[in-house]
This record gives structure tokens, sequence and C-alpha cells, in this order.
């Protein structure tokens, strides 16, 4: 079934998963539902520590068995220890089948590729996947299917019961013997919990796992001890060099700050750009140089921002220090000067659901006003690939990207024209992520393309003296310059599912498939 | 693109190469080419960052190139990272000029033509 | 087709020509000219390649406007000869000489360009020159040089060199320069011809290059030699006309241009004693702020 992007949804897929095809943004929009709950071993004695002697008997307390479903945060980035740790006792355990639900997933965990290929692990549910996981995904070694949701669709996902974790591990840098956990503090600090929050709400068993024990109460807890069972101290619990490293040196590669200045050009020239406004950015370097210089403008007009958002990083934090700002909306720290402002009153964490849930009564991405993106590919409908790499392997993340660009009034993408050869802007992306309803302006260092959807937009540029294009004659350039790209050859089976923010399929990934000349010579 | 009068290579003329020849970098966007005596034929090989694109491209360019060179016998192998057609053609004749160390009277415009 | 030896040069970028990241699209930054280097930036065993990537790339490489000149071998090399014939061949803009120390020098290339012209079918004259003075010597002749060739469009410093042989170094300040600055500027505009001033290599500090630039704009002359993308904007910004030189100079123009006609010779705009003498000036304001794309008037 072709879905509202143009995508074919193999039947198969759909029975398989009892899913729909994706029907458009608002599709669900009004949607009731009754949230799923946790089943809850109560807890009355007052004489009880949770704090248990090894992992081993964690999961023997929690009753690990076979096809149960695990989950785990991403708050430690390369740095994590737990995924691992957890993973190699349950295969020691010789469990099987288990579903894997974890916020995202990375090069840290590539020692779990043999539990895929034994049939540990047989199904994987992330933002996405980077290193040996997605290499073994996209080979096909993985026997059930990736499911591959955004930030807000995880929450989404538990909250309506289509994913339910049976036992929930939440690596924490601080946690006293009764669950309180912090995301601060010990050696592994890095700042917030913000995507632990919904499994900690919504998981059977809850297992805190800390390298720093602290005296009760650890408080105030990011994790509350009312949602917590079992406590396991070990001895790391990450790499506190991967965790939060130190910020990175702003770019100096002309290319991406020229798109920088174009991207604080485009922005500073719309009606939205007031006192007051709200804005989010990632974490590349043009992005990081187009908040440095919308800070410069800022300052030389006047203009204070309400909040910022993000996955934070120093030049964020530093409109907090330079009081540019009222408060920021903190999800997740990439480098120590984010952690380290997390004990700013003004910079509150906030979970994943606060941030990007579609099925709640209204999260912080609905009040963005600018989200500054990159993508490996946006396609001439606006679609961007954020998750599939050139090769067709799955290498990327979905993260918040299509969560924070449905969300925000104005929706930015930053991409150079040209990836090494691979032309950025084509006819149709390899894989569908963030549908284009969702995405407003695309800039690159050939050219700045409003979507034709916003003609507000294109009437407020009118005069403002920018590279505007459409988007064909970008591709069209590209094309000029790298030829024009052959399509992946993809085997037949299905690997991943992209889901889209309100749980309907936007696309598929198949296998990937070695690749062969066309004929011979 | 300018006529050529004085350099346009015979049809039927070849060029055989005398020795293992490189050039190229393995840099972003560059591609290194190897040539050494084939056994009798074009012996292609090819290892890119960009196959699944470009792959059938590439190989195209390589080929034409070789044909414009009149190097019918010779074993040829690019890893290739990324390289636009100019780069890749420009790096198969370096190593084919170097395989024979013909380092000056280039026939630019005949042999040597985009 | 006869060359524009008289272009807006106010940026010229050195370039490696061996290397495909750095020449595949430099025109993405708006700059007038790029060097494409066969000389220094590449290695000795480099040099064969260097010309095949060089002569692809003005061939297939759509630099949108951005002229493009290369820098061949110097003279006393075994390489320039076959240099020139690959540019030539590939349809450069214009050769660069390094180390020019006289008249001979620049005959000697003028030669083989137009051998390769012709034996590339290309029009006598496309090909235009530029020389890069080095030494005190070149300093010294540097209006021989500027006059020994009808495709000389203009000279330039290069200010490392120069200094070894004044028996100096660079030093951030420029005083080191400045005989020879104003020697090259004074020979250029004596002959008619650009002049370009050398680059500078500390990107890290752009206040410096600020200066640098102000002072040789101030000087006198035509353009830098820059050897990162981001020192464009810096050089552009300085050498673009300001809205208030636009304005003066358009009503000069204009003035004289009815002044002329009804026998008027001196005059006043906005209070300054004018006459014919700032017509030749304030056109060049006009004509530059064209050029900059900064002039919205109907002259």
């Amino acid at each position: 079934m072709i879905n509202a992007v143009g995508r074919e949804i193999p039947e198969e897929i759909l029975e398989m998963t009892g899913k729909e095809v994706f029907h458009g943004n608002h599709y669900y929009d009004g949607y009731e539902y009754k949230k799923d709950g946790p089943r809850t071993k109560c807890v009355m004695n007052s004489n009880g520590s949770k704090l248990l002697g090894s992992l081993r008997e964690a999961l023997e307390k929690c009753e690990i068995k076979d096809g149960m479903t695990v989950s785990f945060h991403h708050h430690f980035r390369e740095g994590d220890y737990v995924v691992n740790m957890v993973m190699k006792e349950i295969h020691e355990m010789g469990i099987k089948d288990i579903t894997i639900c974890a916020s995202s997933l990375g090069k840290a965990h590539d020692p779990i590729v043999p539990y895929i290929e034994d049939g540990t692990i047989t199904n994987i549910q992330s933002s996405g996947v980077r290193g040996k996981i997605g290499e073994a995904i996209s080979n096909g070694k993985l026997q059930g299917l990736a499911i591959m949701r955004s930030h807000g669709g995880r929450v989404r996902a538990l909250e309506t019961g289509e994913t339910h974790i049976d036992i929930a591990f939440i690596g924490s840098p601080t946690c006293d013997e009764y669950g309180n956990c912090r995301g601060i503090g010990g050696k592994s600090d890095c700042g917030v919990l913000s995507y632990a929050m919904a499994d900690a709400q919504y998981a059977d068993k809850v297992v805190a796992i800390t390298d720093c024990l602290v005296p009760f109460p650890n408080f105030p807890a990011h994790i509350s001890m009312t949602n917590v069972d079992y406590v396991v101290e070990v001895d790391e619990i990450g790499d506190p060099k991967k965790i939060a490293t130190g910020a990175a040196k702003p770019t100096t590669d002309q290319r991406k700050l020229m798109m920088a200045d174009y991207c604080t050009q485009f922005v500073i020239n719309t009606p939205y750009f007031k006192d007051g406004f709200s804005y989010q950015t990632g974490v590349g370097g043009a992005s990081i140089a187009s908040t440095i210089t919308l800070a410069q403008e800022m300052k030389k007009r006047g203009i204070r921002m309400r909040f910022g958002v993000g996955g934070l990083t120093k030049p964020m934090c530093d409109l907090l220090i330079n009081d540019q700002v009222d408060a920021l909306l903190d999800t997740q720290d990439f480098d120590l000067d984010a952690v380290q402002s997390v004990k700013n009153l003004k910079h509150f964490r906030i979970s994943a659901g606060e941030y990007a849930d579609p099925f709640n009564k209204g999260a912080v991405v609905n009040k963005l006003d600018f989200v500054i993106l990159a993508a490996l590919e946006v396609d001439v409908h606006f679609n961007c690939n954020v998750v599939v790499d050139s090769g067709g392997m799955i290498t990327g993340a979905q993260g918040g990207h299509p969560d924070t660009a449905m969300g925000a009034k104005c929706s930015i993408i930053i991409a150079p024209l040209l990836q090494g050869r691979i032309p950025a802007i084509c006819t149709d992306v390899t894989t569908v992520t963030t549908p284009g309803e969702s995405v407003d302006v695309v800039i690159t260092d050939y050219g700045i393309v409003i979507n034709p959807r916003r003609q507000d937009l294109i009437e407020a540029m009118k005069g403002v003296d920018l590279p505007f294009k459409t988007i064909e004659e970008l591709r069209d350039i590209a094309y000029s310059i790298a030829g024009e790209p052959e399509k992946v050859q993809f085997g037949d089976r299905i690997v991943g599912v992209i889901e889209a923010r309100d749980g309907t399929i936007m696309d598929v990934v198949r296998q990937i498939k070695p690749f062969e000349f066309r004929e011979s010579r | 693109m300018r006529k050529n009068t004085i350099n346009e290579k015979q049809e039927d003329e070849r060029m055989e190469i005398k020795k293992p020849a490189m050039a190229g970098t393995l840099e972003s966007s560059d591609c290194q080419v190897t040539v050494e005596a084939g056994d009798g034929a074009i012996d292609f090989s090819l290892e890119s960052s960009v196959i699944n694109q470009y792959g059938n491209q590439i190989r195209n360019v390589v080929y034409e190139t070789l044909e414009r060179l009149g190097v019918k016998n010779v074993r040829i192998s690019v890893v290739d990272k990324g390289a636009l057609d100019c780069t890749i053609r420009a790096r198969v004749e370096g190593a084919v000029y170097r395989s024979v160390d013909q380092k000056e009277q280039i026939p630019w415009g005949g042999a040597v033509r985009s | 087709m006869r060359a524009d030896k008289n272009r807006l040069r106010r940026t010229m970028m050195f370039l490696n020509a061996q290397k495909p990241s750095l020449i595949k699209d430099p025109y993405i930054y708006k700059l007038d000219s790029i060097m494409l280097d066969l000389e220094d930036a590449v290695a000795e065993n480099q040099k064969d390649a260097a010309r095949f990537s060089l002569y692809h790339a003005l061939q297939e490489i759509d630099y949108r406007g951005c002229e493009r000149v290369v820098r061949i071998n110097g003279l006393d090399t075994p390489y320039w000869r076959e240099d020139i014939r690959c540019s030539v061949a590939g349809g450069c803009d214009a050769i660069r000489i390094p180390k020019t120390e006289c008249a001979n020098d620049v005959k000697l290339v003028e030669n083989a360009v137009a051998d390769a012209e012709k034996e590339f079918g290309l029009e006598e004259g496309s090909v235009l020159i530029m020389a890069a003075i080095e030494s005190a010597r070149g300093v010294m002749k540097a209006l021989e040089i500027c006059e020994a060739s009808e495709r000389i469009f203009g000279i330039a410093l290069s200010g490392g060199d120069y200094t070894k042989d004044l028996h100096t170094h660079i030093s951030g300040t420029g005083l080191e320069l400045m005989g020879a600055r104003q020697n090259l500027v004074i020979a250029a505009r004596a002959a008619k011809v650009q002049c370009f001033d050398t680059v500078y290599t500390n990107l890290n500090d752009m206040e410096g290059f600020r200066r640098d630039v102000e002072t040789i704009h101030l000087m006198g002359f035509d353009g830098k030699s820059i050897i990162n993308p981001r020192q464009i904007s810096i050089v552009h910004e300085i050498f673009t006309p300001t809205e208030k030189d636009i304005i003066f100079s358009e009503k000069v123009v204009k003035e004289i241009d009815a002044k002329k006609a009804m026998g008027i010779g001196v005059f006043t705009v906005d209070g300054k004693m004018i006459d014919i003498a700032f017509y030749d000036g304030a056109k060049r304001v006009i004509e530059l702020a064209k050029a900059s794309g900064v002039y919205k008037g109907d002259l």
C-alpha cells in the first residue's frame, strides 16, 4: 500500500506489525486512548533496601525469560557500558528471543552483535543504530524487525502499550539504595535522564544500575524510587571521557560558516524572530556556528530568546550565561559545558515525553518557533532521510528530527549540496524518515529553498538578499556536478521499519545486497 | 571544447603498459589508480565509497579513458573516495603515462581529453 | 575573443591543482579569481599528475565566471613549458609567472603561450599573463616587467621570497613590505596594469588580516592573494565602495556630464570643489560598485 509520502509498504509488513501506513502528520490529531500501565509489585515493609549483590541477581529477581522486552537509555552516548553488561549477563543465562527497546544504540554497543547472530536478541526498537549493529541489521542478521522510531514516537509506543517493557535498565550516575536516580554527580555525569523517564513509568520492572551509590535521599530525584524495583552497584557504568566531551571547537570551515550565515540571515528575516522566540538546534558544525552568529544578531538587535531546547551544547548554554535566554529545556547534554549548565536554576530537565511525544496532551516541540536540523538526503518533495546512508546501510538515528520538524513553526535543514560525491538534494531519498510536509526550509552551500507549502515564508523573504532557488534547481546543480546517482540495489527482505511519530509506517528498510555492475564489458 | 589539430591519436594506435604505476591519493574526493600490464585484456577492479550510486558510471569513465589512450592490455584497480569524473580521468591518465615514463609532450586535447 | 584584462580581481585564491577536494567548487565562495597552483603546493614527484588534474578541471568544471589563473613552475625548472601547454590546452584564462626578474622572463612565457595557442587551435592572445615578483631585482625591474607584453594584466608581490631576498622576514606589521608594495603599485599604475598584494598567512589573526587589507587598499592595490575562503568576505568588504562614496561619485559624474555641455569647468558637489580631474576617479568608483554588485543607479 502506498503511503502519504509515496512509499510502497508491503502488505506482509502491515500484517506482521499490525500497523497502518503513514497518512500524513495530523491523521491521529485528537485521537483518544487509554494509557498502558506497568504491572507493579508494591513495597509496604519498612526495613528494606533495594540494593542487590549483582546484575545476575537482579535478572533473576525480575524473572527474566525468553521473549521478554528489555530497555535502555542512551545518555552515556558512545561511553555507555550498561547495554553490553546487561546483555552479556542475559546471554550467559542462555535467555533467547529478547527485544531491545533502547532510546538509541551506537558504536559503543558493537559487542552485542554476536547476541544478534545467535538469537539472544531477535528484535530491536531504537531511534536508530550506528556501527556494527546497523551493519548486522542491514545484512539481515536480526531474525525479527528493527523498528526505528523518533524520541517522541518511542514514548508514544510505551504509552499506548504497543511496546510493553518487561524490564528497564537505567544507568544512573548517582543513585541511593532505595532507587532515587539522578543524572548528575558521580563519575559518569551525563546531566539528565530524560529518555529513561518513560521507561521508569511504563516498565513492569525497573533496575537502576549505578557506579556511585549515595546515601538516601538522592534528591531531587530525576527518576523516583516509587518506580524503581532494584538497585545494582557496579564498578563502571560508562567511560566519562566519551559520555561528555569537551565542547567542540567552533568550525573554521568556510562552507559550514557560510551555511550558518545563510541560516541566521533567514531566521532573523522571518516574522518569528522577535522578543520571546524559541529555538532548537543540533550538534553539527553548521548548526553550532549558526547558534553563535544568531546570538550576535540577538545582541545587536536587542532581542531575547524565551526558551531554547535540546540536545544542548556550549553555545546554547552560553545564551543562558550571557542572559540572552530565559530558560533552557534539556533532554540531553552533548558536552561538559552542557552537563555543568544543568546546575543553573534556569536550566530545566524535561522528559522525552515532555519534549516530543505526539500522544500526550501537548509537548514542548509544539511550542518551538525554530528548529535547525541536518539531513543525509532531502528530496524534491522535501522528505528527509537521516537513518540510512548512501550504501543503503542503517547508520543513523531519527532522534528528535521528525518531532521537532513537525512541531516547529519554521524547521530548517542545513546540508551541504554534495556529501563527497553524493547529492544531498535528490529526486527521491533512499528512505524517508521525516515527511516533506514537516520541512520548511533547506539551506545548502549552493542556495536556499523554501518549501512551496510555506507561501508566508516566501512572502516574508521578498527583498532579502539570500541565494534563493527551487528544490529542483538545487537537485539539478548537484546532478550536473556529480552525475545522476543510481538507486541503491537492495535485496528483497525487509529488515527494518521507519515508524512515523504516530506509529504508522513511514518507510521500510531492506537488506543490502552486494553491488553488481549493470552489464559486463 | 576546442578542436585539436595535431595531437589527434590514430584510431589503431596502441599504448602498452611498461611498468606498474600509480596516481592519485586516498583523500576525500580523490581516487587512487594503479595500473600494471594485463593478460591481454582490460582487467578492472573498483572499490568505492559511492559504488552503489556511481559504480557503473566510474567504470564507464575508466574504460572510455583507456580506450582514448589506446590501452587495451592492463590490470587497473581504482580505489575511489567519491571523486568526480574529471578526477577519475586525470588519475587514470596519470597512472598510464607514468607507466610509460612520459612526462612531456602529453597529447592534450588529443588522446587526453574530456 | 580578447580576454578581459581589466576585470574585477579583488580576491585571487591559491588552490593546489593536485587536490580534487579544493578545486572542485571554490566558486561557491563567490571570489573573483582562483589560482590553480602547479608550483610550490605540488610536490616534485607529483608535477605530472597535477597537470592531468588541472587539465580536466579546466575542461570540465564550470567555475561560474570565476577567473582561472594557473601558476606555472619557475622558468629555472624543467616543468614550465609543459605546464603552459597543459594550461592553454585546458583553456585557462591566464598564466602566472613565478619569480619574475626581468622583461625577458615575460617574453619567454609569452612565446610559449603563443605557441600553445597555435598548437591547440586557440585565437592568439586569448590567454593573459600576470607576473609574480619575488625578489629585490624583480621589484627594481617592475616597470619593464609590466610593459614586457601586451598580455600582461597585472603584477603581484610575493612577500615570502621577497623578504628572504631582502634579508628580513614577514613580521605582520607590513614594514618590511613597504618599499616593494609602493614600487609595484607605482609601476603597475604607470604601465596601466593591475597590482595585487601578497598573501597573509596567519589565519588565526583575522584582525591583522583586516588591517593588512585596509593598508593595501589605501595604497592603491587592485586586490589581494588569499589562501583561505575565510579571507574573502573581508577583502570584498574593504574593496567595495561605501554607499557614501557611490552617492558622491554618482553626483560628480552626472554634474560633470551636465556642466561640460554648459561649458562650466569648476563647481561644487556637497560643498567640495570639483573639476574634470575628478571624473575618472568617480567613474572608477561606479564601475567598481557595479562589478561588486552594489550599484543600483542608472549610470
